[in-house]
């Protein structure tokens, strides 16, 4: 059983906005819901199956009921929950769903408001007394993994800049982007140090905003009007401490949730034209990379540095629309933007100034949760038909 | 500052009420499994490797060796830093380096257990040896 070529990307939209006080988060949701819709050219009631994550206000079936899908229609609803890479852990469930002839049309939505107001807090897991008065955030948490990569492996903070110089880059050409300015090196080096070793411009922006998915049968996809991108191959993974054994904080579930996409695919790394890869930190590059093996375990930091991920410039161009560093970083969960960015450059949709020439193959991975403490990670391989 | 600093108490558990219990006596609690001979934290009743249900606890010496911290330079109760501790017998434990100049913290440095009070059991935090 595979879900190789069994389900297409024909919408996808992602919000321009990315302070929106004057919005609803459920309004933003029905915002991008629409977009994508349009985007596909189907209906909103040919949708019959949804899928949402942790941001959506109330759940799946409040967001249901608010968005007016047919419930006459609607047969398949997930509501996994993974933080960040949700969506791209929900792209493969709708992508089986697909395939067992459980849905047909999906749609996938992400939004909210996280810079004009403090997020809900996240459900307590078992853990909750040993480590919540220890303050772990994802500034620290990043820093605790950059800390002992760079122990490990020798990697520097000029290399690690070199993944925001990158981004900067393709920001540039990005009018949606809230940071625009092409930076350096030296530019990144300069910023303030938030938690050691990441400095200000190690971190990712936060913004409101959201992006959605259509997801769809081979048929389907075909009669509509907008370049064919098909899923072939993904991977989800997770990892934590457990029990504190072996503890190595210089990997990710991406070294399992990668392997997995590019098996199914029946790829390897070196086809990769594009790859969107999730920035929340400039060390959650770095480690993903290694982890996806686009390089050796430990030799990110030389991969990443010389512009190589700079479109027109590097081997491995990335997050060409300026990523979660440059771009926007919706409801703080930058998976679906990941999606939203490969797809653009699949279908030769990108800016022209970063778009990749005959880009058949794209890869858009992510990670949700703290790389420091626990969290999930997915890997979704896509091809322009 | 982490003199000053007030930490939550913790809530507890049936599963966990012996480690806290023991805190109070200033003892540093992990769970061994008796089946598969493994130390883990933080405590479970059925162990994370073998899934036995013959854990144990067992008094850590409180001595480890700090795997990595991060120095987080604002908050609002100021700066801390936070990290994990591979302790002698074996397992890694998130916490907070304290009573110390926190800029110097250096991986593989030798850190001690030490209890804060809160308005229930203690919290332990780690310090240089």
């Amino acid at each position: 059983m595979t879900i190789k070529g069994k389900a297409y990307i024909a919408g996808i939209y992602e919000h321009p906005t990315r302070h929106a006080p004057d919005k609803s988060t459920a309004q933003l949701h029905a915002e991008v819901a629409k977009g994508a819709i349009e985007d596909a050219g189907i209906s909103k009631d040919d949708v019959d199956g949804y899928f949402c994550a942790g941001d959506a206000p109330g759940g799946a079936w409040p967001m249901v009921d608010y968005l007016g899908l047919n419930t006459k229609k609607l047969r398949h609803v997930d509501s996994t929950e993974t933080g960040g890479c949700s969506y791209i852990i929900h792209l493969g469930h709708a992508a089986e769903a697909i395939a067992a002839g459980k849905c047909s049309i999906a749609l996938i939505t992400l939004a909210g408001k996280p810079r004009t107001g403090v997020m809900p807090p996240r459900a307590a897991g078992a853990e909750v007394d040993f480590e919540s008065a220890y303050g772990a955030t994802t500034h620290n948490a990043y820093g605790m993994c950059a800390m002992r990569h760079m122990h490990d492996y020798g990697t520097t903070s000029e290399q690690l800049a070199w993944i925001k110089v990158a981004a900067s880059h393709h920001a540039q050409y990005n009018p949606h982007a809230m940071l625009k300015d092409v930076v350096t090196v030296e530019d990144v080096l300069n910023s303030p140090m938030i938690s050691d070793p990441l400095h200000r411009m190690d971190c990712c922006v936060v913004s409101d905003g959201g992006g959605a998915l259509i997801v769809t049968t081979p048929e389907i996809a075909r009669s509509l009007k907008k370049p064919l991108v098909k899923l072939i191959g993904h991977g989800e993974a997770m990892k934590g401490p457990r029990g504190g054994k072996d503890l190595d904080l210089t990997y990710s579930a991406g070294i399992w949730s990668g392997p997995r996409a590019f098996a199914e695919a029946g790829i390897t790394p070196k086809d990769i034209k594009y790859a969107s890869i999730y920035d929340s930190f400039t060390i959650t590059v770095l480690m993903q990379l290694e982890d996806l093996g686009f390089c050796k375990k430990g030799e990110g930091g030389k991969f990443v540095a010389d512009g190589n991920l700079i479109s027109g410039v590097g081997k491995l161009p990335f997050n060409t629309d300026g990523g979660g560093l440059c771009s926007n970083h919706p409801v703080n969960r930058g998976g679906m933007t990941k999606i939203i960015e490969a797809v653009r450059q699949l279908r030769g949709e990108a800016h022209p100034k970063v778009q990749v020439k005959n880009c058949d193959l794209a890869i858009a991975h992510g990670t949700g949760g703290l790389l420091g403490v626990r969290h999930a990670a997915s890997t979704a391989i896509l091809e322009r038909v | 500052m982490s003199e000053t600093k007030k930490y939550p108490a913790p809530v507890t558990n049936p599963e966990t009420a012996a480690f806290w219990d023991a805190a109070k006596q200033g003892k540093f609690m992990i769970k061994r499994c008796t089946a598969c001979g493994e130390a883990h934290y933080f405590p479970r009743s059925i162990c994370p490797f073998c899934y036995s249900d013959k854990t144990v606890w067992e008094e850590a010496s409180g001595e480890g060796t700090i795997y990595t911290w991060s120095l987080m330079r604002k908050s609002p109760t100021g700066p801390y830093a936070i990290g994990y501790v591979t302790l002698k017998e074996g397992p890694s434990v998130q916490t907070n380096f304290v009573d110390c100049d926190l800029e110097k913290l250096k991986i593989g440095q030798k850190v001690k257990v030490v209890f804060k009070p809160t308005d229930g059991a203690p919290l332990p935090f780690f310090t240089p040896a």
